[in-house]
């Protein structure tokens, strides 16, 4: 039953094609878009048990799972997401999919534009996080989904949840909201806007027109990714993991790579910066920093939950500092000031904001529990 | 476990004070049997709060909605009147803040239910006599590894009751299952008070 480290096994990508135009909070309209999706387990004959997993800033349709058996590495959730593990693929029909404004498949900045001919580039519009619901809800549509048994995210995924609960309270029966806020603090906006700066001011990056000129803003999208990599991990558990460690065994008094932590952060932006594209980064960053389902409200979000109809849990990490356990107990009280049902865990752990992709012990046991219950509920 | 029918004697106590329908806070929830209980047989709506995220898995097992918290830095996540009982069973003596959650308890609630081991418990009184800090089924622990730091006694906790401005409503003794009503300071293992602010 708690066993790990079964998977869904190979999996396929799903592409579905809209043209009805999509009006963004911007004013801008997307006249016809596509989004790139997969789904693993069975949807019910009453159609009840459907979980919609919402990624965060890099993540993507391929939830769990592998497209060939030799693929060195599964779905980016595949500890939390298959058979027998929390959110049971057994039990329930899971769908994961890559946002608009992505580039794992779904419309976003490089793709072609129809209009043009052209990649969108710099003229693609920026996308918020209730512009993303909203087309979320229409693949829900097409897949015959009326409401979620749940729908699931970590981070900028959690406020995905979130606003689903606001936008569609008919729609949603659970959320789920992971290391999440109910708003970014400045400090955020902060990290956000100097990994922005890094990617614009990339000579590479061209305006965002870098596709036609055959260039690509490494250096830039590297640095942010490092960035942002640093704000994910928690000092104890970068200092477990690297400490003051040396690849060389002594200072070599330059400016290469010398402390095994430089080493990591190089290697992870490099990574980065082969398969993620740089105007998806600028979007994903943006999508944050407008997240404030209050705003419109007096910045009232107790009012903005009180529409909600679902049952909430919300979790925090105690060593995430990008969304601090303080943050979504913020989201708690105002859950709890709109007489609303929440479940909040405040999870040990070392692992940082990363937290949400681990698998620490309690985490794993409240979320299988929770789980167990939205089953129970839909008769999954 | 949770789910069973009967519930332990204190807690059914405790059950028997709450009003059908209304909003219940329990502090120090634990596996929520109290609220599970409620849930079913008394339609309340509420929370659990505990410090042990273990136990709020048990609470989501049980389908009690709980919220992991420490009661020693208060109650933030509630606002002023929430709630139409705030349960605290068998916990006050383990708190160091002991004055500010009874007041806590008062601000987000309209009243507040407390239960406590009776220090001044015969047996306890004997033990200590004896020349030993005193061991029972109430207080399982030796005092160097109890988690209980703050022991009172009936009159204690009325003082200190007066002493903010709370009235006591009704006041229960029992030992064991039993209601005492003869010298309770002395005869009582377990107090259980309903509490509420003086008016104005």
């Amino acid at each position: 039953m708690s066993d790990l480290t079964r998977s869904v096994g190979i999996v396929e990508a799903q592409i579905a094609e809209f043209d009805t135009p999509l009006h963004l909070a911007s004013g801008a309209v997307l006249p016809a878009y596509q989004l790139c999706f997969e789904t693993y387990g069975t949807l019910n004959a009453a159609r009840s048990n459907a979980i919609l997993i919402c990624h965060a800033l890099s993540g993507h349709h391929h939830v769990a799972g592998r497209y060939a058996a030799d693929d060195k590495a599964a779905g980016w959730w595949d500890n939390m997401v298959g058979p027998g593990k929390p959110i049971d693929t057994n039990r329930f029909f899971v769908v994961g999919l890559n946002n608009l404004g992505g580039c794992h498949g779904s419309t976003g900045p490089s793709s072609i534009n129809p209009a043009t001919g052209q990649p969108w580039g710099s003229t693609f519009p920026v996308v918020t996080v209730p512009d993303w619901v909203r087309s979320q809800a229409r693949l829900a549509d097409r897949l015959g989904i009326e409401r979620w048994a749940a729908v699931i995210g970590g981070s900028l995924g959690g406020m995905q949840a979130l606003q689903w609960s606001i936008d569609y309270p008919d729609r949603v029966a659970h959320a789920l909201v992971i290391a999440s806020a109910p708003k970014l603090s400045a400090q955020n906006i902060a990290f956000n806007d100097v990994a922005r700066q890094a990617i614009l001011t990339d000579p590479d990056f061209h305006g965002g027109d870098f596709y036609a000129q055959d260039a690509i803003p490494r250096r830039g999208l590297r640095l942010a990714r490092m960035l942002g990599h640093i704000t994910y991990l928690s000092d104890d558990g970068m200092g477990e993991k690297f400490g003051r460690m040396l690849k060389s065994g002594d200072y070599q008094f330059g400016f290469e790579v010398e402390f095994e932590i430089e080493s990591y952060l190089r290697y992870q932006g490099d990574k980065f910066s082969d398969y993620f594209d740089a105007n998806t980064y600028l979007l994903m960053t943006k999508a944050l920093d407008y997240f404030d389902p209050a705003k419109d409200l007096n910045d009232d979000i107790v009012a903005a939950l009180r529409k909600a109809t679902a049952r909430f849990m919300v979790a925090s990490f105690t060593s995430d500092w990008r969304f601090s356990p303080e943050r979504s107990r913020e989201i708690v009280k105002a859950l709890v000031a709109a007489d609303k049902e929440v479940v909040y865990g405040e999870i040990e752990s070392v692992h940082g904001h990363d937290a949400f992709l681990m698998l620490d012990e309690p985490y794993v046991k409240l979320m299988r529990a929770y789980l167990n219950r939205v089953a129970e509920e839909v008769n999954a | 476990m949770s789910a069973a029918n009967t519930l332990r004697a204190d807690l059914q106590l405790i059950a028997d004070w709450v009003a059908p329908s209304s909003r219940v806070l329990d502090l120090g929830c634990g596996d929520g049997a109290l609220l599970s209980w409620l849930n079913r047989h008394k339609a309340v709506r509420g929370y659990g709060v505990d410090f042990d995220v273990n136990n709020v898995v048990r609470c989501v097992e049980a389908g009690v909605n709980a919220i992991q918290g420490n009661l020693e830095t208060g109650l933030a996540e509630f606002e002023d009147q929430r709630f139409d009982h705030v349960v605290l069973s068998q916990t006050i003596q383990a708190m160091h803040n002991t004055e500010q959650i009874l007041v806590e308890m008062l601000r987000v609630g309209r009243e507040a239910i407390v239960t406590f081991p009776n220090f001044g418990y015969w047996e306890n009184r004997w033990q200590i006599l004896q020349g030993h800090m005193p061991v029972s089924e109430t207080i399982p622990y030796e005092w160097y590894n109890t988690p209980n730091i703050h022991w009172c006694m009936l009159g204690d906790f009325e003082a200190l009751c007066a002493k903010n401005g709370i009235r006591v409503l009704e006041r229960v003794v029992m030992n064991e299952e039993k209601r005492i009503h003869f010298l309770p300071n002395l005869r009582g293992s377990l107090a259980f008070y309903r509490v509420a602010r003086q008016p104005g």
